[in-house]
């Protein structure tokens, strides 16, 4: 058997502080995709609490804390960002840790460099801690995740890494420019 | 233009794709006949006022939604996931 060494999605682009930024990468233990069946909700909320201690997000929101977190991320679904969970009945499971390139974005003015890639409104008291979306990161389908104080995690497909560390760079630049 | 998705709420219009005329709800019945079937695939509305199409929200939540807009003030009346329409 070959003895295969695993790559994470930004291995050898990150991390890089520009300015009063810092973009890191941020890969969860494991990413796991959780669709409940038709009326099933508050059940795999249950379980979900049982086996990770967070409850099932409404729309735009995230449950937990970082390590084991429940993240909205589209219509009927949500990804446990966190430890593997254990199969639950009533929910389609997907294993997607090495589907996505996950991203830190830290520092002073992290939203303003953000606004300049996101179509929705970062402002703190809009988009507070806890809060999520799924949107556009430029040009890429994402995720967008207000972790904590001047602090966003991102999330694109992993064959858009490169892309979105080249994004995040051009936007970081452009705010230390300004002073 | 703004769209207000039903699950993710005001969004730009650039993360949602257009699918055409909210026709795809009343797919005719296979016997219906070839007047039926060729209104369906081919005759469109071309509507000075209020029209309903598909949009697919693509860069956020993955909905399909039926979106109420004017074709002459360009307001967005309303949007409504497509499930519940069909259903």
């Amino acid at each position: 058997m070959v003895e295969l060494i695993a790559k994470s999605a930004c291995d050898g682009l990150l991390p890089k502080t520009i300015g009063s930024l810092t973009l890191s990468e941020a890969a969860p233990e494991a990413i796991t995709s959780v669709t409940p069946f038709r009326g099933q909700e508050a059940a795999v909320s249950e379980a979900l609490k049982a086996q990770i201690g967070a409850a099932w997000p409404a729309p735009n929101r995230m449950t937990g804390r970082a390590g084991a977190r429940v993240v909205f991320s589209g219509r009927g679904q949500a990804f446990v960002l966190g430890p593997r969970i254990a199969p639950i009945a009533g929910a389609a499971l997907s294993d997607q840790t090495d589907a996505w390139a996950s991203v830190e974005l830290s520092g002073t003015g992290a939203a303003d460099a953000l606004a300049r890639l996101v179509p929705i409104d970062l402002r703190p008291g809009v988009f507070r801690q806890g809060h999520c979306a799924r949107t556009l990161i430029f040009h890429m389908p994402g995720l967008v995740m207000h972790t904590g104080q001047d602090r966003y995690g991102l999330m694109v497909f992993r064959s858009m890494a490169r892309t979105l560390v080249h994004d995040l760079e051009s936007a970081m630049e452009a705010i230390a420019a300004r002073g | 233009m703004r769209i207000t998705c039903p699950i993710c709420g005001a969004r730009d219009s650039r993360e949602f794709s257009y699918r055409g005329a909210a026709l795809a709800l009343q797919r005719p019945a296979p016997d219906a006949g070839d007047d039926a079937w060729a209104d369906y695939v081919h005759l469109r509305e071309n509507p000075a006022g209020d029209t309903r199409e598909l949009w697919y929200h693509e860069g956020g939540c993955g909905a399909w939604i039926v979106v109420t807009r004017n074709t002459v003030t360009h307001e967005v009346r309303s949007a409504e996931l497509a499930a519940e329409v069909a259903r």
